[in-house]
């Protein structure tokens, strides 16, 4: 009785937490919806980093012949199509190199202020889901003082709003509410399309889909090998197991 | 063949004692035949001390305790090193496991009473080696170098800065740097990687001795050795191989199919067991917006956030803290029960076990979140529903109301 009330009690205190964890601070996270297995989409997501992002951000533990070789692509393909940053002495990147950017760490700090980090392990970091959600509310803001763009997910961003051309130019639209004892706070209500991009929103979306799809793969590229092996791990495990226990069965039939 | 194999060991057993240790120990070893469930989690300890230092081994063929390049390292290991991934996700996975069997062990002590007389030693030196296992894990957590290691690292050394007077000296002298810093990583690694298994390994034997000496105990308490045949083997023992071998390696069998679950298909385990700040490189000048130890030490954690500070110290925190480990020492003097097993013990001490259960959990829960308010409360409350377990058992245990134990185990 007791110990069941106690359980009771325990629980109880525990559903505050959750409530304030759902329903208070940042924003609402977009579900991100990828598919890790889905080779195509990730090496359209490498198309975009490549064309978009590389420039900037390295991916200092992927090398251009991994990426090759996982996602089913010839390595002098990528060689002559997907490498389009060199080294400091200005020879271009060999597929064996790693996917670093061009950029100096000294530039990056006078351009940006923080030199722009490395992303290899950012899907690791941030979680997917917050990429996605990331890469789609870059809004006009000109207070921002940086690069008169701002973000829903990361307030004062240092970073520009490099896909504008893709997405469009949108505007953040506030309203003003009040709260039970009057105090009044900027709520987000949704976004104004200002320009229209060479992509529509649906288009947009699968974009940074893949985009943030190839991230996922290049936080832990040998995810896939780990769930082809895992797969047959069990299995053995499963029969393993079973055996093992036929065998303490029958070797335990004189315990009485 | 039987003679030369016969030869062979005579003469062996002339000059070590083979045959000897390996009947005293094993084929000699007289276990009670009732052991249940909860009876795995000692020899799966054991099975993931011993994966812990093979994985361990190989791990340390390549990575380097260097500030500038323990990260990469890591990282090196997942995806350049053959199977580099599959033996640092075993690593880090198992330090988690390691935690989970030891605590379900130690519960199971605390359910049948296997700290009683004549055991009291054994209890000793398993709380030696949980004193041991934190150490070493939380040593270990520092060489990812990711930045939860590295201010967990801070939060926990600057612990030391709250001891009256010496305080700052030791912790600097513990740091052996102004903040945590390589040499704090490297002084770290040669204890992760040779100190601390070396005392582990030389406490996991002692307690193995020491209970090899006295027998095991089992779920009804009762002394197998009271009731013994005429060649002195006890009528309810049972030669630990093959016997209890052959069970093992099944209980082993189902702990790998969890183990290897999380291995290979969840080894982040939702930022529980590999936390998503950790897969940041180390930043002296970034602290992150909220720093949580790894979930096994996260109750004592709550306990010190509980616990009010005086004069603007943390210190009694630290002291709780630490008196909620030291308190598990004395737990066989506290106990003055007659009886050992829950079975046949009281309703007030089932209901005292579970609070301490509870109270355990809880305090693991917000020992990871963000403090609140009611997050405070509850740590307080169940700080000391935590210390009460003991008071209480002191107490109760005195003229228990106990039921009648049976002459021989229940099987």
């Amino acid at each position: 009785m007791m110990g069941r009330k106690l359980i009771v009690t325990a629980l109880a205190c525990l559903l505050p937490v959750f409530a304030q964890a759902a329903g208070g601070g940042g924003i609402h996270l977009e579900s991100a919806n990828i598919q890790p297995d889905n080779k195509a989409s990730v090496t359209r997501g490498a198309r975009t980093y490549v064309n978009y992002c590389l420039g900037c951000h390295s991916l200092g533990y992927l090398r251009y012949n991994r990426m090759a070789t996982d996602l089913d692509l010839p390595a002098d393909i990528v060689e002559d199509n997907m490498i389009f940053t060199s080294n400091l002495d200005g020879e271009p990147h060999k597929v064996t190199d790693m996917m670093n950017r061009t950029m100096t760490t000294d530039y990056g700090k006078v351009a940006f202020g923080v030199s722009p980090p490395d992303l290899s392990l950012i899907a690791r970091s941030r979680g997917v889901d917050w990429l996605y959600t990331y890469m789609k509310t870059f809004y006009v803001d000109e207070s921002s003082a940086a690069t008169g763009h701002n973000n829903l997910a990361f307030d004062q961003v240092g970073m520009p709003n490099v896909l504008w051309e893709l997405q469009g130019l949108q505007r953040a639209i506030y309203t003003t509410q009040k709260d039970e004892n009057g105090k009044e706070s900027e709520v987000f209500e949704g976004f104004e399309q200002i320009t229209e991009g060479t992509l529509s929103a649906a288009e947009y979306d699968k974009t940074i889909r893949d985009l943030v799809n190839f991230l996922h793969y290049a936080a832990e590229p040998g995810r896939a090998q780990r769930i082809s092996m895992g797969i047959w791990v069990m299995l053995f495990l499963f029969v393993f197991t079973a055996g093992a226990y036929v065998l303490k069965k029958e070797w335990w039939r004189d315990v009485r | 063949m039987a003679d030369q194999k016969n030869g062979l060991m005579t003469w062996i057993d002339d000059r070590f004692p083979l045959s000897e240790t390996y009947k005293y120990h094993m084929s000699e070893y007289w276990a009670p035949k009732n052991f249940n469930f909860w009876y795995y989690f000692g020899v799966l300890s054991f099975v993931m001390l011993i994966l812990q230092l093979v994985t361990g081994i190989f791990l340390t063929m390549n990575y380097k305790p260097d500030g500038a390049s323990a990260f990469t390292s890591v990282e090196y290991i997942m995806r350049d090193v053959d199977y580099g991934w599959l033996i640092r996700y075993m690593h880090s996975t198992g330090a988690s496991f390691f935690f989970i069997v030891v605590y379900l062990h130690m519960f199971r002590g605390l359910m049948y009473g296997s700290y009683q007389k004549p055991r009291e030693l054994i209890w000793v030196f398993g709380c030696l080696i949980y004193v041991a296992l934190m150490a070493e894990a939380f040593m270990g957590y520092l060489l990812p170098w990711g930045q939860m290691s590295y201010w967990g690292a801070q939060v926990i050394l600057s612990l030391f800065n709250t001891i009256p007077w010496i305080g700052p000296a030791l912790t600097e002298w513990v740091r052996g740097d102004f903040i945590v810093s390589d040499i704090t990583l490297n002084r770290f690694f040669a204890f992760h990687v040779i100190a601390v298994p070396l005392i582990l390994v030389a406490l996991v034997f002692l307690h193995i001795v020491a209970l090899h000496h006295v027998g095991s105990n089992n779920p009804d308490g009762v002394e197998i050795k009271k009731n013994k045949n005429a060649e002195g083997i006890p009528l309810d023992g049972i030669p630990f191989h093959p016997y209890y071998t052959v069970k093992d390696t099944f209980g082993t069998g189902v702990f790998f199919i969890v183990f290897f679950a999380v291995v290979f298909f969840a080894p982040e385990m939702g930022g529980y067991f590999l936390e998503h700040a950790n897969f940041i490189p180390a930043d002296p000048l970034k602290t992150p917006e909220h720093i949580a130890p790894v979930w096994y030490f996260t109750p004592f954690y709550a306990m010190l956030r509980a616990t009010p500070s005086m004069f603007g110290s943390a210190f009694p925190g630290v002291m709780v803290m630490g008196a909620a480990i030291v308190v598990l020492f004395f737990l066989p003097w506290i106990d003055r029960g007659k009886v050992r097993s829950i079975r046949y013990r009281s309703n007030a001490f089932k209901y005292n076990l579970f609070a301490l259960v509870v109270a355990f959990i809880v305090l693991g829960y917000y020992g990871m979140q963000a403090p609140t308010d009611l997050g405070t409360f509850l740590s307080r409350l169940f700080t000391f529903v935590y210390f009460g377990y003991f008071v209480v058992l002191w107490v109760i245990s005195k003229d228990e109301k106990t039921k009648p134990v049976p002459e021989r185990v229940t099987h």
